[in-house]
């Protein structure tokens, strides 16, 4: 495979990093929404969000994740709640990212689409579109939901209510999910394979507008569902869009190990980090992925004023209409711009490749993401100056990746 | 004093996977790439039209066990498309063809919803329903439906999703920053919905859109199809595009209304409509015949014969006479994800009829296939396919047209610059829109206004 310089995973002290924003409602912080710069009023409108993706963009940013939910929103773990004093309610990320495509030019759009209750033929032929509606800046940011008001939401299984997901009872529901979700991910991804890319011949001579020896049966056939294709959609652009799954634990390493290019990971010192790399690579090789690139981005709740003690008073801020202080699984960085790249720099040093970003404030933060930081570690030598790629992959490093049906021919 | 005229509604069909479609025409473009739907949506919306339509089909279709190759093959997905088209149109309808049997109410609701607020209101449904485990070998639920269940369930599903729509009024969200309420009704969204097909329950977490719900189109051509038309549809794509059946059908539904307490204003009636234009009559006709030709190539014709023949005719001579044996009548079909062989209900009888009329006019199969399948609804100049379409509306024979041209992404381009130009001049048909939303254009309250707008209109 063809690695770029500078992108390699084993990531030298020079190697530019890369970034993401994670974009969810008016930002991460449940009380974001009263800040003067919200504009939660706009949340449904599709001026909102291409505004948001334009100052990612700005900031020359690899690609926007964009949060979803079968669900409302809610602060109870694995329940609704019946608050009014949050962001409920959100749009299909999907289609969110399509709208979105044609208004931008560089910068990927990664919407979260849930493995546990959809249809894998469906998301792979709308993944492998918003690839052709954005020409080629599309990935996926899989998800799998242990909540039971959503499993009533579609109402074709029941999931058990669980207190922990490091509970005992816990434990065979959470690996089932992901047992799933590996599988939802093979089957999207042998479809958007089940096109050969030159299976459309459109040979007047013959009458014949595909070359049929070129579109291929999946045949999947799993523990949870089968799947026997081809797609109704042509092989995308980027051949395989971007796989990319957040993960806390072993079992979900794995997915990222087996199945993803970007995994998200929590670490909250240099330690930790080193050692969820460590622990990701081995279940790489062990799952015969050790030639290909697997990024491994840091994610960090961020809050970025001018100084320090700015940042902090924001941030009590916004915990005080709340009532307690925001938590969270990643770590909140509270400091100036300055300081993060510093953090970065010294989580990335034992083997993160690049960091999503969660605005505490999408509009305070995030501008000061692209505005701030972005120049900041420019300087430091670790940001691009300029979009060097047109595609996704193209910006993470990756190759276009043979295709898997076409090889087993040659 | 005469009749008002009527105004007539136009939509535009993007090319499809039917051999309509010709894509072998050297001005013929990608079916794929977004650059061929933007182009089609930014022509349909130059020429004012009511909206874009997007068929749908969930499983690549075979023949004699193997994919057809013959017609354009693959599209992309229609939300993902129609979100996309939302930037790149202002005005334009975007309806998506959405299937009942392999979908779920609570993600179609959603998508629907999403697309709606997206497009600041301008989204629409049309809801099938299929029936084979043919496509179902797709999808993790798998499986089919008894053909009778078909309808229930596409009516339960629409019931549900209806109710998911409406479970926000559209007055919740306060986002009101000084007091820090941003629901006004912490209950915003819940739904329980217990029937045959689905039994769920919870909140549906997307507010209420500008349309408050997707306009809903209808396509069957059943009893059950008309009446669940009737009763729950705001408009039909039908198939009935001569002066005869058209005016057969619009009669028939439309009497169907009372029935729902719903007059005849309340469900559109828009069958699908090919053309051809030429600067002269003969010129168009000329036009016409090659197209017709190019549509239906010798391999084409044998395929097309397979359909009803139920047999491999292969070793035919499409330029030749007719087989000489009968159809293989059976539950087995030779061609698989096409509803179009259904029609075919008694393929001995048809076959005795076709080889008649191949007989009296001297047809070869390929002749036979053309002369008996599709012809261009319209041909002729523009001002002579202008007439016909307002006659054909003013006749009640329909509402208007969802026109399906057979080239990709410019085949609309002559109709919009030539023929809407004069339906405009004769004012039958919008300068400019009126309104933003779909519902403004089809002329279809707002589901919240509608009782305001019928006591303002009695």
């Amino acid at each position: 495979m063809d690695i770029k310089e500078g992108t390699d995973v084993s990531s030298t002290p020079a190697s530019p990093l890369h970034l993401a924003v994670a974009l969810d409602g008016t930002g991460w912080h449940p009380a974001s929404w009263r800040e003067p710069v919200a504009r939660p009023r706009d949340l449904f409108t599709a001026g909102y969000w291409a505004d948001q993706v334009a100052e990612a963009e700005r900031g020359l940013l690899d690609f926007v994740t964009i949060e979803d939910g079968l669900g409302p929103q809610s602060s109870r773990f694995l329940a609704p709640d019946d608050r009014t004093d949050q962001v409920r309610g959100r749009l299909d990320a999907v289609l969110v990212a399509a709208r979105i495509a044609p208004l931008t030019r560089h910068i990927g759009l990664v919407p979260t689409v849930v493995a546990t209750h959809t249809e894998p033929f469906h998301i792979s032929k709308a993944i492998a579109t918003l690839d052709y509606v954005s020409t080629g800046r599309a990935g996926l940011r899989v998800q799998v939901t242990a909540r039971p008001d959503e499993a009533a939401h579609f109402g074709r299984r029941t999931v058990e209510r669980v207190d922990a997901y490091d509970s005992p009872e816990a434990r065979g529901l959470v690996a089932d999910l992901f047992d799933e979700a590996a599988d939802h991910v093979e089957v999207v991804r042998r479809l958007w394979d089940s096109w050969e890319d030159d299976a459309e011949i459109r040979d007047a001579a013959t009458g014949r507008f595909v070359d049929r020896d070129k579109l291929h049966y999946i045949d999947f056939e799993g523990r949870f569902f089968s799947v026997k294709g081809p797609s109704i959609t042509p092989r995308p652009p980027q051949g395989q869009p971007l796989v990319t799954a957040l993960a806390h634990q072993s079992v979900p390493y794995r997915l990222v190990a087996r199945q993803a290019d970007v995994g998200y990971v929590t670490p909250h010192d240099a330690g930790q980090a080193g050692a969820i790399v460590a622990e990701i690579r081995a279940e790489q090789r062990a799952a015969g992925r050790a030639d290909e690139t697997v990024h491994v981005f840091g994610d960090l709740v961020v809050l970025l004023d001018d100084s320090r003690a700015e940042a902090e008073a924001r941030r009590d801020r916004l915990d005080t209409p709340a009532g307690e202080p925001y938590t969270s699984d990643a770590r909140i960085f509270a400091g100036t711009a300055v300081e993060l790249a510093d953090l970065l720099e010294e989580l990335a040093a034992p083997g993160l490749t690049g960091f999503r970003l969660r605005p505490a404030v999408t509009g305070h933060d995030l501008p000061r993401i692209s505005r701030d930081l972005v120049p900041e570690l420019q300087r430091r030598g670790r940001f691009r100056d300029a979009y060097e790629a047109d595609t996704l992959r193209g910006l993470l490093g990756l190759a276009r990746p043979a295709n898997r049906y076409a090889a087993a021919v040659a | 004093m005469s009749k008002p005229l009527k105004q007539i509604h136009l939509a535009a069909h993007f090319p499809g996977v039917n051999n309509t479609t010709v894509w072998s025409d050297p001005a013929a473009g990608s079916h794929i790439e977004f650059s061929s739907f933007a182009h089609f949506a930014r022509t349909a919306e130059r020429a004012k039209f009511d909206f874009l339509f997007l068929a749908e089909g969930l499983r690549l279709r075979e023949q004699g066990g193997r994919i057809y190759d013959l017609d354009v093959v693959g599209r992309p997905d229609t939300f993902t498309v129609l979100a996309a088209l939302a930037a790149v149109t202002d005005r334009l309808g975007l309806t998506g063809t959405i299937n009942s049997t392999f979908n779920e109410p609570y993600e179609v609701a959603r998508q629907f919803a999403s697309l709606d607020h997206l497009s600041a209101g301008r989204s629409a449904w049309n809801v099938v329903t299929s029936w084979d485990a043919f496509t179902g070998e797709n999808f993790r639920r798998g499986g089919f439906l008894p053909q009778e269940e078909r309808y229930s369930r596409a009516k339960e599903f629409l019931a549900t999703a209806t109710e998911l729509f409406d479970s926000w009024r559209g007055d919740e969200i306060l986002a009101d920053q000084a007091t820090g309420t941003f629901l006004g009704d912490a209950k915003a969204g819940a739904f329980v919905h217990q029937g045959q097909h689905f039994d769920i329950h919870g909140r549906f977490n997307v507010p209420r859109s500008p349309q408050g719900r997707p306009v809903i189109f209808q396509a069957g051509d059943s009893d059950e199809g008309r009446e669940f038309a009737a009763a729950e549809a705001d408009a039909i794509f039908s198939r009935y595009a001569t002066l005869k059946e058209g005016q057969a059908f619009y009669t028939d539904v439309k009497s169907r209304l009372a029935r729902y307490g719903r007059r005849h204003d309340q469900l559109l009636i828009l069958p699908a409509a090919t053309f051809v234009l030429g600067d002269t009559e003969q010129e168009a006709a000329e036009l016409a015949r090659e197209v017709r030709r190019r549509q239906v190539s010798g391999a084409t014709a044998l395929k097309h014969l397979e359909f009803v023949w139920n047999r491999d005719l292969s070793g035919y001579d499409p330029e030749g006479p007719l087989p000489d044996v009968d159809p293989v009548v059976s539950e087995e079909h030779i061609s698989r994800g096409r509803a179009q062989v259904r029609m075919y209900r008694d393929p001995l009888a048809i076959a005795r009829e076709w080889r008649q009329l191949a007989e009296a006019n001297k047809w070869s199969i390929r002749d036979l296939v053309i002369n008996t399948g599709n012809r261009q609804t319209f041909v002729g100049t523009p001002a002579h396919v202008a007439r016909t379409i307002n006659d054909f509306v003013q006749a009640d024979a329909s509402d208007g047209f969802i026109l399906v041209p057979h080239l990709t992404p410019s085949g609309l381009d002559t109709f919009a610059d030539k023929v809407v130009p004069l339906l405009q001049e004769q004012g039958v048909f919008r300068a400019d829109y009126a309104g933003t939303t779909l519902r403004d254009h089809l002329g279809l309250a707002h589901p919240d206004t509608g009782a305001a707008a019928e006591r303002a209109a009695s």
